[in-house]
Protein backbone atom coordinates (compact mmCIF):
# COMPACT_ATOMS: atom_id res chain seq x y z
CA UNK A 1 0.00 0.00 0.00
CA UNK A 2 1.27 3.43 -0.79
CA UNK A 3 1.47 6.64 1.80
CA UNK A 4 -1.50 9.28 0.90
CA UNK A 5 -0.61 12.67 2.39
CA UNK A 6 -2.31 15.96 2.51
CA UNK A 7 -0.82 18.87 -0.35
CA UNK A 8 -3.55 21.35 -0.20
CA UNK A 9 -6.75 22.62 1.27
CA UNK A 10 -9.54 24.79 0.64
CA UNK A 11 -12.47 25.69 2.17
CA UNK A 12 -15.95 28.39 2.49
CA UNK A 13 -17.26 28.25 5.74
CA UNK A 14 -19.77 30.12 8.53
CA UNK A 15 -16.79 31.34 10.00
CA UNK A 16 -14.24 31.70 7.24
CA UNK A 17 -14.22 31.76 3.37
CA UNK A 18 -10.11 31.18 3.38
CA UNK A 19 -8.63 28.25 5.51
CA UNK A 20 -6.92 30.70 7.16
CA UNK A 21 -9.77 32.58 8.52
CA UNK A 22 -11.58 29.75 8.94
CA UNK A 23 -7.98 28.91 11.20
CA UNK A 24 -8.25 31.89 13.30
CA UNK A 25 -11.81 31.39 14.09
CA UNK A 26 -11.78 28.05 14.94
CA UNK A 27 -8.97 29.00 17.61
CA UNK A 28 -11.34 32.23 18.72
CA UNK A 29 -14.43 30.19 19.04
CA UNK A 30 -16.45 32.19 16.88
CA UNK A 31 -20.11 31.68 16.14
CA UNK A 32 -20.88 31.43 12.24
CA UNK A 33 -24.51 30.95 13.35
CA UNK A 34 -27.08 34.00 12.51
CA UNK A 35 -30.69 34.83 11.72
CA UNK A 36 -30.95 33.65 7.74
CA UNK A 37 -31.14 35.91 5.24
CA UNK A 38 -31.16 33.35 2.14
CA UNK A 39 -35.31 33.60 2.46
CA UNK A 40 -37.36 35.46 4.80
CA UNK A 41 -38.29 34.20 8.11
CA UNK A 42 -40.33 35.60 9.17
CA UNK A 43 -43.51 33.11 10.94
CA UNK A 44 -41.14 30.77 10.72
CA UNK A 45 -40.51 28.04 13.63
CA UNK A 46 -36.98 27.77 12.67
CA UNK A 47 -35.05 30.86 11.90
CA UNK A 48 -31.13 30.67 12.41
CA UNK A 49 -28.08 29.10 10.23
CA UNK A 50 -24.99 29.10 9.55
CA UNK A 51 -24.99 31.07 6.02
CA UNK A 52 -21.48 32.19 4.18
CA UNK A 53 -20.79 35.42 4.97
CA UNK A 54 -20.00 38.17 2.29
CA UNK A 55 -18.92 34.68 -0.50
CA UNK A 56 -18.24 36.70 -3.07
CA UNK A 57 -17.67 33.87 -6.27
CA UNK A 58 -16.63 36.04 -8.91
CA UNK A 59 -13.26 36.55 -6.57
CA UNK A 60 -12.57 33.10 -8.30
CA UNK A 61 -15.12 32.18 -10.92
CA UNK A 62 -15.85 33.69 -14.08
CA UNK A 63 -19.42 34.72 -14.56
CA UNK A 64 -20.16 32.06 -17.24
CA UNK A 65 -19.19 29.62 -14.57
CA UNK A 66 -21.19 31.57 -12.05
CA UNK A 67 -24.06 31.58 -14.09
CA UNK A 68 -24.09 28.10 -15.37
CA UNK A 69 -24.10 26.80 -11.69
CA UNK A 70 -25.99 26.26 -8.94
CA UNK A 71 -25.01 27.82 -5.91
CA UNK A 72 -23.43 24.09 -4.24
CA UNK A 73 -21.40 23.66 -7.11
CA UNK A 74 -19.73 27.72 -6.78
CA UNK A 75 -18.88 26.58 -3.41
CA UNK A 76 -17.32 23.36 -4.25
CA UNK A 77 -15.12 25.08 -7.34
CA UNK A 78 -14.35 28.07 -5.03
CA UNK A 79 -12.74 25.28 -2.39
CA UNK A 80 -11.15 23.47 -4.69
CA UNK A 81 -9.65 26.25 -6.51
CA UNK A 82 -7.90 27.08 -2.77
CA UNK A 83 -6.95 24.04 -2.66
CA UNK A 84 -5.49 23.36 -5.65
CA UNK A 85 -3.64 26.38 -5.43
CA UNK A 86 -2.01 25.59 -2.29
CA UNK A 87 -1.04 22.41 -3.63
CA UNK A 88 0.96 23.58 -6.64
CA UNK A 89 -0.48 20.08 -8.50
CA UNK A 90 -1.33 21.51 -11.82
CA UNK A 91 1.17 21.01 -14.39
CA UNK A 92 2.92 18.89 -11.98
CA UNK A 93 0.64 15.84 -12.56
CA UNK A 94 -0.20 13.45 -15.92
CA UNK A 95 -3.86 14.60 -16.09
CA UNK A 96 -4.82 10.89 -16.26
CA UNK A 97 -3.56 10.15 -12.37
CA UNK A 98 -5.66 13.25 -11.45
CA UNK A 99 -8.78 12.45 -9.93
CA UNK A 100 -11.96 14.26 -8.33
CA UNK A 101 -13.90 13.00 -5.52
CA UNK A 102 -16.52 15.80 -4.67
CA UNK A 103 -20.13 14.48 -3.46
CA UNK A 104 -22.70 16.56 -1.89
CA UNK A 105 -25.50 15.53 0.54
CA UNK A 106 -28.37 16.44 -1.74
CA UNK A 107 -27.10 18.58 -4.81
CA UNK A 108 -28.62 21.45 -6.40
CA UNK A 109 -31.90 22.38 -4.18
CA UNK A 110 -31.83 25.79 -4.98
CA UNK A 111 -32.06 24.87 -8.89
CA UNK A 112 -34.37 22.00 -8.16
CA UNK A 113 -36.88 24.15 -6.26
CA UNK A 114 -36.44 27.64 -8.91
CA UNK A 115 -37.29 24.82 -11.55
CA UNK A 116 -40.29 23.31 -10.23
CA UNK A 117 -42.11 26.51 -9.58
CA UNK A 118 -41.07 27.23 -13.52
CA UNK A 119 -43.42 24.13 -13.97
CA UNK A 120 -46.30 24.82 -12.03
CA UNK A 121 -46.52 28.29 -13.27
CA UNK A 122 -45.54 28.08 -16.84
CA UNK A 123 -45.57 24.77 -18.32
CA UNK A 124 -43.19 22.18 -19.66
CA UNK A 125 -41.75 24.67 -22.25
CA UNK A 126 -40.51 26.95 -19.20
CA UNK A 127 -38.33 24.63 -16.90
CA UNK A 128 -34.82 25.70 -17.92
CA UNK A 129 -32.68 23.43 -20.53
CA UNK A 130 -30.04 23.97 -17.39
CA UNK A 131 -31.86 22.03 -14.80
CA UNK A 132 -30.87 19.04 -14.96
CA UNK A 133 -27.18 19.74 -15.44
CA UNK A 134 -27.21 22.55 -12.75
CA UNK A 135 -28.89 20.08 -10.58
CA UNK A 136 -27.52 16.96 -10.37
CA UNK A 137 -25.69 15.80 -7.22
CA UNK A 138 -22.09 14.71 -9.11
CA UNK A 139 -22.16 17.62 -11.27
CA UNK A 140 -19.87 19.72 -8.93
CA UNK A 141 -17.26 16.86 -9.17
CA UNK A 142 -18.06 16.88 -13.19
CA UNK A 143 -17.14 20.35 -12.94
CA UNK A 144 -14.07 20.76 -10.54
CA UNK A 145 -12.89 17.91 -13.53
CA UNK A 146 -13.42 20.49 -16.06
CA UNK A 147 -11.62 23.53 -14.21
CA UNK A 148 -8.48 21.05 -13.53
CA UNK A 149 -8.39 19.20 -16.39
CA UNK A 150 -8.21 16.02 -14.21
CA UNK A 151 -8.80 13.31 -16.59
CA UNK A 152 -8.58 10.28 -13.99
CA UNK A 153 -11.13 8.55 -11.31
CA UNK A 154 -14.35 11.09 -11.15
CA UNK A 155 -16.99 10.56 -8.39
CA UNK A 156 -19.79 12.42 -6.50
CA UNK A 157 -20.47 10.15 -3.56
CA UNK A 158 -23.46 10.35 -1.66
CA UNK A 159 -23.81 9.54 2.39
CA UNK A 160 -25.69 12.58 3.43
CA UNK A 161 -24.22 14.67 6.61
CA UNK A 162 -20.96 11.63 6.03
CA UNK A 163 -20.71 12.47 2.41
CA UNK A 164 -17.44 14.49 1.99
CA UNK A 165 -15.47 12.27 5.05
CA UNK A 166 -16.58 9.38 2.70
CA UNK A 167 -15.18 11.51 -0.16
CA UNK A 168 -11.86 11.53 1.62
CA UNK A 169 -11.33 8.20 2.53
CA UNK A 170 -12.02 6.56 -0.55
CA UNK A 171 -9.69 8.61 -2.26
CA UNK A 172 -7.30 7.89 0.41
CA UNK A 173 -8.37 3.99 -0.49
CA UNK A 174 -8.21 4.87 -4.62
CA UNK A 175 -4.32 6.53 -4.39
CA UNK A 176 -2.92 3.52 -1.66
CA UNK A 177 -3.85 1.24 -3.89
CA UNK A 178 -2.40 3.04 -7.16
CA UNK A 179 -5.68 3.93 -9.00
CA UNK A 180 -4.42 7.58 -9.35
CA UNK A 181 -1.59 10.14 -7.91
CA UNK A 182 -3.21 12.50 -6.28
CA UNK A 183 -7.13 13.23 -5.73
CA UNK A 184 -9.28 16.26 -5.48
CA UNK A 185 -11.86 15.17 -2.43
CA UNK A 186 -14.65 17.17 -0.38
CA UNK A 187 -17.89 17.87 -0.32
CA UNK A 188 -20.00 21.03 -1.03
CA UNK A 189 -23.75 21.72 0.11
CA UNK A 190 -26.34 24.84 -0.16
CA UNK A 191 -29.20 23.68 0.66
CA UNK A 192 -30.83 27.00 3.59
CA UNK A 193 -33.48 27.40 1.78
CA UNK A 194 -37.36 27.10 2.84
CA UNK A 195 -37.96 23.37 1.44
CA UNK A 196 -34.94 21.80 3.09
CA UNK A 197 -35.75 24.00 6.34
CA UNK A 198 -38.77 22.49 6.56
CA UNK A 199 -38.18 19.22 5.63
CA UNK A 200 -35.28 18.75 8.63
CA UNK A 201 -37.39 20.62 11.11
CA UNK A 202 -39.95 18.12 10.85
CA UNK A 203 -37.95 15.42 10.81
CA UNK A 204 -36.84 16.44 14.46
CA UNK A 205 -33.28 17.32 13.51
CA UNK A 206 -33.67 20.93 13.81
CA UNK A 207 -33.06 23.26 16.57
CA UNK A 208 -35.95 25.91 16.80
CA UNK A 209 -33.98 27.58 19.30
CA UNK A 210 -33.96 31.68 18.20
CA UNK A 211 -30.80 32.63 20.09
CA UNK A 212 -27.97 31.94 18.11
CA UNK A 213 -25.33 31.88 21.16
CA UNK A 214 -28.06 29.31 22.54
CA UNK A 215 -28.64 26.86 19.25
CA UNK A 216 -25.90 25.11 18.03
CA UNK A 217 -25.13 23.20 21.31
CA UNK A 218 -23.23 19.47 21.00
CA UNK A 219 -22.95 17.98 23.75
CA UNK A 220 -24.87 20.80 26.44
CA UNK A 221 -28.14 19.45 28.31
CA UNK A 222 -30.09 22.22 26.43
CA UNK A 223 -29.57 21.08 22.84
CA UNK A 224 -32.47 20.35 20.74
CA UNK A 225 -30.90 20.01 17.33
CA UNK A 226 -28.58 20.49 14.55
CA UNK A 227 -28.77 23.79 13.03
CA UNK A 228 -27.99 24.38 9.41
CA UNK A 229 -24.73 25.22 8.06
CA UNK A 230 -23.40 25.20 4.71
CA UNK A 231 -20.36 25.96 2.36
CA UNK A 232 -17.47 23.25 1.08
CA UNK A 233 -14.12 21.79 2.10
CA UNK A 234 -11.69 20.40 0.10
CA UNK A 235 -8.55 18.70 0.69
CA UNK A 236 -5.68 17.50 -1.85
CA UNK A 237 -4.94 13.93 -1.26
CA UNK A 238 -1.95 12.79 -3.01
CA UNK A 239 0.70 9.52 -3.13
CA UNK A 240 3.68 10.35 -0.97
CA UNK A 241 6.33 10.01 -3.05
CA UNK A 242 4.71 11.94 -5.98
CA UNK A 243 4.64 15.15 -3.48
CA UNK A 244 8.26 13.91 -2.17
CA UNK A 245 9.44 14.36 -6.08
CA UNK A 246 7.66 17.15 -7.11
CA UNK A 247 8.66 18.99 -3.76
CA UNK A 248 5.18 19.85 -2.30
CA UNK A 249 4.79 21.03 0.91
CA UNK A 250 2.75 18.28 3.01
CA UNK A 251 0.35 19.54 5.53
CA UNK A 252 0.09 15.65 6.98
CA UNK A 253 -0.63 12.21 6.65
CA UNK A 254 -3.86 10.30 6.24
CA UNK A 255 -3.32 7.15 8.00
CA UNK A 256 -6.75 5.28 8.90
CA UNK A 257 -10.05 5.10 7.29
CA UNK A 258 -13.36 3.52 9.18
CA UNK A 259 -16.59 3.03 7.38
CA UNK A 260 -19.28 0.80 8.16
CA UNK A 261 -23.31 0.88 8.76
CA UNK A 262 -25.66 0.81 11.64
CA UNK A 263 -28.41 -1.04 9.29
CA UNK A 264 -30.65 -0.09 12.30
CA UNK A 265 -32.95 3.03 10.77
CA UNK A 266 -33.08 5.58 8.48
CA UNK A 267 -32.73 8.88 10.73
CA UNK A 268 -31.91 7.44 14.29
CA UNK A 269 -28.57 5.79 14.88
CA UNK A 270 -28.07 2.66 16.82
CA UNK A 271 -28.23 3.36 20.55
CA UNK A 272 -25.61 0.76 20.99
CA UNK A 273 -23.22 2.96 18.87
CA UNK A 274 -21.28 -0.85 17.99
CA UNK A 275 -20.67 0.64 14.19
CA UNK A 276 -19.78 3.92 15.22
CA UNK A 277 -16.85 2.39 17.57
CA UNK A 278 -15.76 0.03 14.70
CA UNK A 279 -15.58 2.65 12.42
CA UNK A 280 -13.19 4.90 15.07
CA UNK A 281 -11.03 1.35 15.78
CA UNK A 282 -10.88 0.39 11.92
CA UNK A 283 -9.61 4.25 11.57
CA UNK A 284 -7.29 3.67 14.67
CA UNK A 285 -5.52 0.22 13.14
CA UNK A 286 -2.13 0.60 13.47
CA UNK A 287 -2.16 4.04 15.07
CA UNK A 288 -1.50 3.65 18.83
CA UNK A 289 -0.88 7.05 20.32
CA UNK A 290 -1.20 7.53 24.09
CA UNK A 291 -5.32 8.86 24.60
CA UNK A 292 -4.23 12.56 25.92
CA UNK A 293 -2.20 13.15 22.51
CA UNK A 294 -5.55 12.12 20.20
CA UNK A 295 -7.71 15.08 18.94
CA UNK A 296 -11.03 13.31 18.11
CA UNK A 297 -13.33 16.04 16.11
CA UNK A 298 -16.77 14.62 16.85
CA UNK A 299 -19.67 14.08 14.39
CA UNK A 300 -21.30 16.48 17.36
CA UNK A 301 -24.34 17.74 15.72
CA UNK A 302 -26.39 18.64 18.81
CA UNK A 303 -29.06 16.35 18.55
CA UNK A 304 -29.93 14.09 21.52
CA UNK A 305 -29.71 11.21 20.26
CA UNK A 306 -25.95 11.84 17.95
CA UNK A 307 -24.41 13.64 21.21
CA UNK A 308 -24.98 10.44 23.05
CA UNK A 309 -24.44 7.93 20.84
CA UNK A 310 -21.20 9.71 19.96
CA UNK A 311 -19.98 9.49 23.53
CA UNK A 312 -20.75 5.74 23.83
CA UNK A 313 -19.12 5.19 20.90
CA UNK A 314 -15.73 6.84 22.16
CA UNK A 315 -16.19 4.58 25.41
CA UNK A 316 -16.74 1.49 23.49
CA UNK A 317 -13.84 1.99 21.16
CA UNK A 318 -11.45 3.54 23.92
CA UNK A 319 -12.69 2.16 26.83
CA UNK A 320 -11.11 3.69 30.45
CA UNK A 321 -8.67 6.14 28.00
CA UNK A 322 -11.90 7.87 26.19
CA UNK A 323 -12.55 10.21 28.90
CA UNK A 324 -8.40 11.31 28.48
CA UNK A 325 -8.74 12.21 24.36
CA UNK A 326 -9.35 15.99 23.46
CA UNK A 327 -13.13 16.06 21.70
CA UNK A 328 -14.51 18.90 20.35
CA UNK A 329 -17.43 19.77 17.94
CA UNK A 330 -16.81 22.35 15.60
CA UNK A 331 -20.42 22.40 14.49
CA UNK A 332 -20.89 24.70 17.65
CA UNK A 333 -19.42 27.53 15.28
CA UNK A 334 -20.00 26.54 11.95
CA UNK A 335 -23.36 25.09 12.11
CA UNK A 336 -24.38 21.52 10.42
CA UNK A 337 -22.73 22.13 6.36
CA UNK A 338 -24.09 18.53 6.12
CA UNK A 339 -22.26 17.25 2.71
CA UNK A 340 -19.46 19.22 3.51
CA UNK A 341 -19.41 18.97 7.46
CA UNK A 342 -16.64 16.40 6.99
CA UNK A 343 -14.29 17.92 4.92
CA UNK A 344 -14.36 21.35 6.69
CA UNK A 345 -13.88 18.93 10.07
CA UNK A 346 -10.90 17.13 8.54
CA UNK A 347 -9.63 20.53 7.90
CA UNK A 348 -9.92 21.77 11.45
CA UNK A 349 -8.57 17.90 12.47
CA UNK A 350 -5.03 18.67 10.14
CA UNK A 351 -5.08 22.20 11.73
CA UNK A 352 -4.84 21.16 15.23
CA UNK A 353 -2.02 18.31 14.78
CA UNK A 354 0.15 21.43 12.77
CA UNK A 355 -0.74 24.42 15.69
CA UNK A 356 -1.16 21.89 18.75
CA UNK A 357 -4.27 24.19 19.73
CA UNK A 358 -7.34 22.22 19.83
CA UNK A 359 -11.02 24.21 18.97
CA UNK A 360 -13.24 24.77 21.59
CA UNK A 361 -16.59 23.85 21.79
CA UNK A 362 -18.48 26.60 22.17
CA UNK A 363 -21.69 27.40 24.17
CA UNK A 364 -20.96 24.67 26.25
CA UNK A 365 -22.48 25.64 29.72
CA UNK A 366 -24.68 22.99 30.65
CA UNK A 367 -23.14 19.85 30.48
CA UNK A 368 -24.92 16.98 29.85
CA UNK A 369 -24.54 14.01 32.78
CA UNK A 370 -24.56 11.81 30.05
CA UNK A 371 -22.13 13.20 27.59
CA UNK A 372 -19.50 12.88 30.41
CA UNK A 373 -16.15 13.51 28.18
CA UNK A 374 -13.76 15.88 27.72
CA UNK A 375 -14.98 18.34 25.20
CA UNK A 376 -12.67 21.22 25.23
CA UNK A 377 -15.62 23.42 26.30
CA UNK A 378 -15.46 27.09 25.01
CA UNK A 379 -12.10 28.14 24.79
CA UNK A 380 -9.18 26.43 23.04
CA UNK A 381 -6.65 24.54 24.66
CA UNK A 382 -2.91 23.71 23.63
CA UNK A 383 -1.80 20.23 23.50
CA UNK A 384 0.53 18.50 21.83
CA UNK A 385 -1.50 16.04 19.67
CA UNK A 386 -0.16 13.04 17.42
CA UNK A 387 -3.20 11.53 16.03
CA UNK A 388 -6.26 13.48 14.68
CA UNK A 389 -9.70 12.11 14.28
CA UNK A 390 -12.53 13.28 12.40
CA UNK A 391 -15.94 11.40 12.46
CA UNK A 392 -19.31 11.94 10.39
CA UNK A 393 -22.30 9.99 10.59
CA UNK A 394 -25.01 10.21 7.89
CA UNK A 395 -28.75 9.66 7.82
CA UNK A 396 -28.50 5.92 6.47
CA UNK A 397 -26.59 4.78 9.16
CA UNK A 398 -23.08 5.63 7.88
CA UNK A 399 -20.37 5.66 10.15
CA UNK A 400 -17.06 7.18 8.97
CA UNK A 401 -13.65 8.07 10.95
CA UNK A 402 -10.62 9.22 9.58
CA UNK A 403 -7.32 9.21 10.95
CA UNK A 404 -4.59 11.72 10.23
CA UNK A 405 -1.19 12.75 11.85
CA UNK A 406 1.92 14.83 11.03
CA UNK A 407 4.02 12.83 8.53
CA UNK A 408 7.58 11.90 8.93
CA UNK B 1 -36.02 46.64 -34.03
CA UNK B 2 -35.81 42.84 -33.54
CA UNK B 3 -31.99 42.98 -33.21
CA UNK B 4 -31.72 45.57 -30.89
CA UNK B 5 -34.33 43.91 -28.59
CA UNK B 6 -32.43 40.40 -29.13
CA UNK B 7 -29.16 42.16 -28.54
CA UNK B 8 -30.27 43.47 -24.91
CA UNK B 9 -31.77 39.29 -24.06
CA UNK B 10 -28.36 37.94 -24.66
CA UNK B 11 -26.69 40.73 -23.12
CA UNK B 12 -28.39 40.95 -19.68
CA UNK B 13 -28.45 36.81 -20.05
CA UNK B 14 -24.63 36.81 -19.99
CA UNK B 15 -23.89 39.77 -18.47
CA UNK B 16 -21.88 41.20 -21.37
CA UNK B 17 -21.71 44.66 -23.06
CA UNK B 18 -24.57 45.06 -25.73
CA UNK B 19 -22.25 46.61 -28.16
CA UNK B 20 -20.46 43.37 -28.63
CA UNK B 21 -23.22 41.73 -29.89
CA UNK B 22 -24.14 42.61 -34.06
CA UNK B 23 -26.04 40.53 -36.65
CA UNK B 24 -22.66 38.73 -37.77
CA UNK B 25 -21.98 37.24 -33.79
CA UNK B 26 -22.08 33.82 -33.75
CA UNK B 27 -23.91 32.55 -30.24
CA UNK B 28 -20.81 29.88 -29.70
CA UNK B 29 -18.18 32.90 -29.80
CA UNK B 30 -20.36 34.86 -26.89
CA UNK B 31 -19.38 31.48 -24.95
CA UNK B 32 -22.96 29.83 -25.37
CA UNK B 33 -23.58 26.54 -25.92
CA UNK B 34 -26.48 24.44 -26.62
CA UNK B 35 -27.98 24.53 -23.86
CA UNK B 36 -27.60 28.06 -23.18
CA UNK B 37 -29.14 28.70 -27.33
CA UNK B 38 -32.43 26.38 -25.93
CA UNK B 39 -32.64 28.72 -22.69
CA UNK B 40 -32.47 31.79 -24.66
CA UNK B 41 -34.99 30.16 -27.38
CA UNK B 42 -37.49 30.64 -23.99
CA UNK B 43 -36.49 33.94 -23.32
CA UNK B 44 -37.08 34.68 -26.94
CA UNK B 45 -40.38 32.90 -26.81
CA UNK B 46 -41.10 35.48 -23.86
CA UNK B 47 -40.34 38.52 -25.23
CA UNK B 48 -41.65 37.73 -29.50
CA UNK B 49 -44.36 35.36 -28.68
CA UNK B 50 -42.82 33.41 -31.23
CA UNK B 51 -41.36 29.55 -30.63
CA UNK B 52 -38.19 28.66 -32.17
CA UNK B 53 -37.43 25.20 -32.41
CA UNK B 54 -33.84 24.13 -31.61
CA UNK B 55 -31.49 23.53 -34.52
CA UNK B 56 -28.21 23.39 -35.67
CA UNK B 57 -28.84 26.31 -38.30
CA UNK B 58 -28.98 28.83 -35.63
CA UNK B 59 -25.50 30.05 -35.85
CA UNK B 60 -25.26 33.71 -35.66
CA UNK B 61 -27.69 36.43 -34.01
CA UNK B 62 -28.91 37.47 -37.44
CA UNK B 63 -29.97 33.58 -37.53
CA UNK B 64 -32.84 34.52 -34.64
CA UNK B 65 -33.39 37.61 -36.15
CA UNK B 66 -34.38 35.92 -39.70
CA UNK B 67 -36.30 33.14 -37.68
CA UNK B 68 -38.41 35.67 -35.20
CA UNK B 69 -39.17 37.73 -38.65
CA UNK B 70 -40.36 34.63 -40.26
CA UNK B 71 -42.19 33.23 -37.83
CA UNK B 72 -43.73 36.54 -37.03
CA UNK B 73 -44.55 37.23 -40.67
CA UNK B 74 -47.20 33.88 -40.31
Amino acid sequence: MKRVVVTGMGCVTPIGNTVDEYAKALIEGKNGIDTITHFDVTDNKYTLAGELKDFDPAKRLDKNAIRKSDIYTQYALYAADEAVEQSGIIGKIDPDELGVYVGSGIGGFETFCTEHENLLKSGQRRVSPQFIPKMIGNIAAGNVAIRFGAKGPCIAHTTACATSSTSIGEAYRAIAVGAAEAIICGGSEAVINPLAVAGFGNCQALSAATDKNAASLPFDKRRGGFVMGEGAAMLVLEEYEHAVNRGAEILAEVVGYGTTCDAHHVTAPDPTASQVARAIKLAMKGNEVDAEKIYFNAHGTGTKLNDLTETTALKLAFGDDAGKIHVSSTKSMTGHMLGAAGAAEAIASILTIRSGIIPPTINLLEPDEECDLNYTPNTAVEAPIELALSESLGFGGHNVCLAFRACK
Amino acid sequence: MIIEKLAEIIANKLDCDVADITAETKLTDLGMDSLDIAELLMDISDEFGVEIEVSPDIQLVSDLVAKIEELKAE
